[in-house]
C-alpha cells in the first residue's frame, strides 16, 4: 500500500514550499544532494552527454579501431531513414497501449478510490501484487495464454471471431496486449492518488445543481483527476515506448520496436554510433512529447 | 427497474473487478504452470500435475545462482539508493538552496528516459572507460535508475509532514539529533520502507538495463531472458509464484501493521 | 521586579523586507497571566516563537530572569510550548507524548508524574491512547500536560483554543485559567479572540503591524484605550472626527460638524489638534427628542437607519445629519420599547463615558457600521 500511495502523490502537482534556512545550515543541503547528486551525474548525465556525442562520431569506425569525432549528423539522417517505420510502430503501440491503460485504469482506480469502502486496501495490494511475479515471467506466462493451441485462441476460433487458422501470438495486437497488461499499475496507481484526494461532496454538489452522473463526472471527477491522468499516460507511454521485451517475445520481427533495434545495434552489430543516435532520437522523441503535453494540460508541477 | 439501478450504483465496481482479473489472468497461468510436468522443453502448455517443481526448485542448473545474484544486487542496489535518495529528498523538501530545478531535473530526467536508452549509453560509459562488466556494474546502473524512485517517494512523505512537530520535540528538550531519531525518523520511516520496497521489486525484475551492462553475470531476469530461447525450466514459475506470495505477505504485513498503529 | 519575570528588550524580527515584530519591549511578570492579542499577521506569533527559541530575533533580547535566553537554542530554554492545533506526536501514545521532555532530560520516575498530570488535566486512563483516537479538546489537554510536566517557567499558549468549537472553548477557558493558578507558573497566550484575552489575562497587550498599540489590564484598555485601532479592535466604539477648540477647566472642548462636545481631561489621550471623540455604542442611549436627555449628558440627534434584535440587546444604527452613523446597544431590560427604522432620536452619553483619541488630519468618522452579534 505503502508503495502505491507514494508514487502516486509523488507525481502529483502539490507540494509544500521549503521552510526559510536557518543560519550556518546553507551548506547541509548541498551535502545531502552530494552524493545522490553525483551518481546521477556520473551514471546518468555524463553517459547521456556521451551518447550524443558518440551519436555523431565517424560511422565508419569500429570498437577495436575506434571512433573519430566527425560531427557526423547523417547518422541522425540514416537512423530515421532506416527505422523510421520502427519509430513510428514504437510510438504507435505505445501511445494504443496507453489509452488502452486509461480506459482500463480509471474504472479501475475509481472503484478503488470511491467504491471500495473497506476493500480499498485489499484492492490496492491486488493492484501490486501481480508485480512482483518477474516482468519476463508474466510475460512469457501470456505467450502460454495466447499460444496457437491454448483455449482463448481456441474460444475466439470457435466463436468465429478468428479464423480457423487466425493467431494471437505473434501479432501487433499481442504485444499491444502485453505492453497494456506490463505497465497498468503505473496508470492505476497515481490514478488512484489523485481521485482518493477527491472530495466525495463535490459529486454530490454538482448533483444538487442538476448535473446528471454523466455530466459530474465530465465537469467535476475528471478535470480533478487530470494530475493523475497525466502523471499516469506518462509513466505508462515512457517505458512503454522503449520497451522491446513484449515485442521479443510476443511478436515477430514485424512487430519489432524501436527498442530492439536498439538493442541489437548496440549488443549484436556493435554499430555505436548509430545506436546511440537511434538512443537519442528516441530520448529526444519522448522528452519532446513530454514537454509539450505536460504543458498543453496545464500541469507543468508534475516536473 | 431495480436491476438497472443496481446496475448503475454498480458497474464501475464491475469493470474495476474485471480489470482486477485481467491483472491477475496471467499470474494464475504461472501458479498453474509451477505445477505442471511440461512434455517438453519447449511447451509452455499444462501437461500434467507435479509437486516435483516445488520440492526441487533448484533442478536447473544455474537458476538459484541467478536468483541469490539478483537478491544480492536488489539487497545491495537498494541500501545504496534509498540512502542516497532519502538524503536527497530531505534536501529538496527541507532546504532552500540555489541549483533546486536543476536538481529536481536531474531526478525527474531518469524517470522520463527509457530503459534502454539508459541501459546502453551506461555501456558506452563503462566501455569508454575500461571498466569491466560484471556484478558491480549491473549495481552502479540499478542505483541509478532507482534514486529517483527512491526520492520522489521519500519525498511525498516529508512534504506532508508537519515541522511542527519537530518544533514541538526542540521545544521539549530535544536537541537536533534526538528530534531527528526520536519524532522524523518514526513518522518519514513508512516512507522510507516504502522507497526501499520499490527500489527493490526495481531492481530484481530489471532485464533491460542490466542486459546492457552485465557482462557474463547471470542475474535472474537474463536467466529466464536466455531460458526463453531453449526452452523454460517449469520451476521458473516456482520462482515466480513464490515471489507473489512473498510480496503479498509483505505488503499485507505492513498494512495490518499500520491499521494497528492508526 | 521579581526574579522569574520574563522581559522583551527592543526585539525586533524581520523576514526579508518584511517586519514582523518591531521592536517590542515589555516585562511578563512572574506568575501573570498575558495575553497578545492581534489579528492574524500582527506578529504575536513570531513574537512567542522568538520567546520559545523557534524563531532568532533580528535584534533585541529575550530576558528571563535577568538571565539573556535570545541565542539559546530551543531546547536549552525552561519554556515549554502548547501548539497551535497542538503538535502532538501521532506515533506515540498520550502516555509517551506527555513523557517526552522528562525522557529528553533523564528525569527518573516518569510513569508517577504522568500520571499526575494526566489527573491534573483529567484524562486519567488515556495514556495508552493515541493522539488520532482524542477528540479536540482531550489532545489540547494532553499538548497542555505534555507541557506543563517540565515545569517550565514560562508556559507559552500559540492559539490553543482556535480549533475548539464553541463551548468547549469557553470550558477549556476556564480550565486553563484553574491551572494556572493551581500551578502558578507564567502564561503567555497568543490569541485573535478579544474575548478568550479579556475573560483570562491578567495583562492584555494588543498588537498591530508588530507593534504593541497599548498595554494593561483588560478593563482598563477597554474602558479607555489608546489608539483608535485598539477602540475597534476590542470590541466596537463610535469615533466622531473633530478638532480641540479649547479648555475650561478639566474639561477639553471638541468642536465637530458644527457642535460642541467635552471630555473630562483625565480622559484625553491628546489635547490639541484633530482628534476622535470616542463612546462605545453600550455606553449611547437613545431619547425621543432632546428634552428627554437628562442633564449633564452630551448628545447627537438622528434618524434610526437600521436595528437587530440580538436577544440580550438591540443595536441600533443612527444616521446623523452630517451623513455618517453611530451605532449605539440599548439592553432588553424591558424598560424600552423597540425604537421603528426612521424613528427621530436623539443619542446622548455621559461626558466621562466618552474618550478622546488622536486623529490623523484628514481621516473620517470612524464607526464600524456593522450589525453584528457582540459574542
Amino acid at each position: 500500500m505503502s508503495v502505491v500511495g507514494h508514487i502516486g502523490t509523488a507525481v502529483g502537482p502539490h507540494e509544500t514550499p521549503p521552510p526559510p534556512p536557518r543560519k550556518g545550515r546553507r551548506l547541509l543541503p548541498y551535502l545531502l544532494l552530494l552524493p545522490g547528486g553525483l551518481w546521477l551525474t556520473i551514471f546518468f548525465a555524463v553517459p547521456a552527454v556521451q551518447l550524443a556525442a558518440t551519436s555523431l562520431y565517424d560511422p565508419s569506425g569500429s570498437l577495436q579501431q575506434g571512433y573519430a569525432m566527425t560531427w557526423e549528423f547523417g547518422n541522425y539522417a540514416d537512423a530515421l531513414s532506416a527505422y523510421w517505420p520502427h519509430f513510428l510502430r514504437s510510438l504507435l503501440y505505445a501511445g494504443i497501449a496507453t489509452l488502452l491503460c486509461l480506459l482500463l485504469g480509471y474504472p479501475l482506480a475509481y472503484a478503488i478510490a470511491q467504491k471500495a469502502n473497506r476493500f480499498k486496501n485489499l484492492m490496492l495490494v491486488c493492484v501490486i501484487a501481480p508485480f512482483f511475479t518477474s516482468f519476463l515471467v508474466r510475460t512469457l506466462a501470456w505467450k502460454t495464454i495466447l499460444s496457437d493451441n491454448g483455449w482463448l485462441v481456441g474460444v475466439l476460433r470457435d466463436i468465429g471471431i478468428l479464423g480457423s487458422d487466425g493467431r494471437l501470438l505473434a501479432t501487433s495486437a499481442a504485444v499491444v496486449l502485453g505492453l497494456t497488461y506490463n505497465f497498468l499499475p503505473f496508470m492505476v496507481l497515481p490514478l488512484y492518488a489523485s481521485l482518493d484526494r477527491l472530495d466525495g461532496r463535490l459529486l454530490e454538489a454538482a448533483n444538487d445543481l442538476y448535473a446528471s452522473p454523466a455530466r459530474a463526472f465530465a465537469k467535476v471527477t475528471l478535470p480533478l483527476s487530470m494530475p493523475g491522468v497525466v502523471a499516469g499516460t506518462l509513466l505508462t507511454f515512457i517505458p512503454a515506448a522503449g520497451d522491446y521485451i513484449n515485442a521479443e517475445l510476443l511478436g515477430t520481427p514485424n512487430q519489432y520496436m524501436i527498442g530492439n533495434v536498439i538493442d541489437s545495434a548496440f549488443l549484436v552489430r556493435l554499430d555505436y554510433p548509430q545506436a546511440a543516435a537511434l538512443s537519442f532520437l528516441l530520448m529526444a522523441i519522448i522528452l519532446a512529447m513530454v514537454f509539450v503535453y505536460v504543458k498543453r494540460s496545464g500541469t507543468d508541477e508534475v516536473l | 427497474m431495480k436491476l438497472g439501478r443496481w446496475l448503475s450504483d454498480h458497474w464501475v465496481m464491475g469493470v474495476g473487478v474485471l480489470v482486477l482479473a485481467y491483472l491477475f489472468l496471467p499470474i494464475a497461468v504461472v501458479v498453474g504452470l509451477s505445477f505442471n510436468e511440461p512434455s517438453s522443453r519447449l511447451s509452455y502448455d499444462f501437461n500434467k500435475f507435479t509437486l516435483d517443481n516445488w520440492t526441487n526448485p533448484c533442478g536447473p542448473g544455474d537458476m538459484c545462482d541467478a536468483v541469490v545474484r539478483s537478491v544480492q544486487i536488489g539487497f545491495i542496489a537498494t541500501v545504496a539508493a534509498t540512502v542516497l535518495g532519502t538524503l536527497m529528498a530531505f534536501a529538496l523538501v527541507r532546504h532552500r538552496f540555489r541549483g533546486r530545478a536543476a536538481t529536481n531535473l536531474l531526478i525527474f530526467l531518469p524517470m522520463a528516459t527509457p530503459e534502454v536508452v539508459m541501459g546502453s549509453s551506461l555501456l558506452a560509459l563503462f566501455v569508454a572507460g575500461g571498466v569491466p562488466l560484471g556484478f558491480w556494474t549491473v549495481v552502479i546502473a540499478h542505483v541509478m535508475f532507482c534514486v529517483s524512485f527512491v526520492v520522489v517517494t521519500v519525498k511525498a512523505r516529508l512534504s506532508g509532514f508537519d515541522s511542527r512537530l519537530e518544533e514541538a520535540a526542540m521545544d521539549l528538550y530535544a536537541d537536533e539529533f534526538h528530534t531527528f531519531r526520536k519524532v522524523t525518523l518514526p513518522l518519514v520511516f513508512p516512507g522510507i520502507v516504502a522507497a526501499a520496497l520499490l527500489a527493490f521489486s526495481l531492481s530484481f525484475d530489471d532485464f533491460i538495463i542490466t542486459n546492457f551492462n552485465s557482462g557474463t553475470t547471470v542475474t535472474f531476469p537474463m536467466y529466464v531472458w536466455g531460458a526463453a530461447q531453449r526452452g523454460i525450466p517449469p520451476q521458473v514459475n516456482v520462482i515466480g509464484t513464490a515471489m507473489f506470495l512473498i510480496a503479498l505477505l509483505l505488503v499485507l504485513g505492513t498494512s495490518v501493521r499500520r491499521r494497528r498503529a492508526a | 521586579m521579581s526574579k522569574g519575570d520574563l522581559r522583551l528588550v527592543n526585539l525586533t524580527k524581520r523576514f526579508g523586507v518584511f517586519t514582523a515584530v518591531d521592536d517590542i519591549s515589555l516585562t511578563i511578570p512572574q506568575g501573570g497571566f498575558f495575553a497578545l492579542l492581534g489579528a492574524s499577521g500582527c506578529g504575536k506569533t513570531t513574537t512567542l516563537r522568538m520567546v520559545a527559541g523557534l524563531e532568532e530575533p533580528t535584534s533585541g533580547k529575550v530576558l528571563l530572569g535577568g538571565k539573556d535566553i535570545s541565542r539559546l537554542r530551543p531546547y536549552k530554554r525552561p519554556v515549554n510550548t502548547v501548539f497551535q492545533s497542538y503538535a502532538l506526536f501521532p506515533h506515540l501514545d498520550v502516555f509517551e507524548n506527555v513523557a517526552f521532555g522528562l525522557r529528553r532530560r533523564g528525569i527518573g520516575d516518569i510513569r508517577s508524574q504522568v500520571e499526575r498530570m494526566l489527573a491534573l488535566v483529567q484524562l486519567e486512563g488515556f495514556g495508552k491512547r493515541r493522539p488520532a483516537q482524542l477528540s479536540g479538546g482531550q489532545q489540547q489537554r494532553v499538548a497542555l500536560a505534555r507541557a506543563l510536566i517540565n515545569h517550565p517557567q514560562v508556559l507559552l499558549l500559540d492559539e490553543p483554543l482556535g480549533a475548539l468549537d464553541l463551548k468547549l472553548r469557553r470550558q477549556m477557558q476556564i480550565e486553563l485559567k484553574r491551572i494556572q493558578t493551581e500551578v502558578g507558573l507564567t502564561f503567555v497566550h497568543v490569541t485573535h479572540d478579544q474575548e478568550e484575552a479579556m475573560t483570562m489575562a491578567d495583562t492584555v497587550a494588543v498588537m498591530n503591524a508588530g507593534r504593541i498599540e497599548q498595554l494593561g489590564a483588560p478593563a482598563e484598555i477597554y474602558e479607555f484605550p489608546s489608539t483608535p485601532f485598539v477602540a475597534n479592535f476590542l470590541g466596537q466604539s463610535n469615533l466622531l472626527a473633530g478638532e480641540v477648540a479649547g479648555r475650561s477647566g478639566d474639561e477639553v472642548l471638541i468642536s465637530a460638524y458644527g457642535s460642541r462636545f467635552s471630555v473630562p481631561a483625565g480622559r484625553c489621550r491628546v489635547v490639541d489638534g484633530n482628534v476622535y471623540l470616542g463612546v462605545r455604542p453600550e455606553k449611547l442611549h437613545l431619547a425621543p427628542n432632546t428634552d428627554s436627555v437628562p442633564s449633564g449628558h452630551q448628545w447627537v440627534t438622528g434618524v434610526i437607519s437600521d436595528s437587530s434584535y440580538v436577544g440580550v440587546s438591540t443595536q441600533y444604527l443612527v444616521r446623523t445629519p452630517w451623513g455618517t452613523e453611530v451605532s449605539a446597544f440599548s439592553s432588553n431590560a424591558g424598560v424600552h420599547a423597540q425604537v421603528p427604522r426612521g424613528a427621530h432620536v436623539v443619542a446622548y452619553w455621559r461626558p466621562d463615558h466618552a474618550f478622546l483619541l488622536s486623529r490623523q488630519a484628514g481621516a473620517g468618522d470612524a464607526t464600524q457600521p456593522l450589525l453584528e452579534t457582540v459574542p
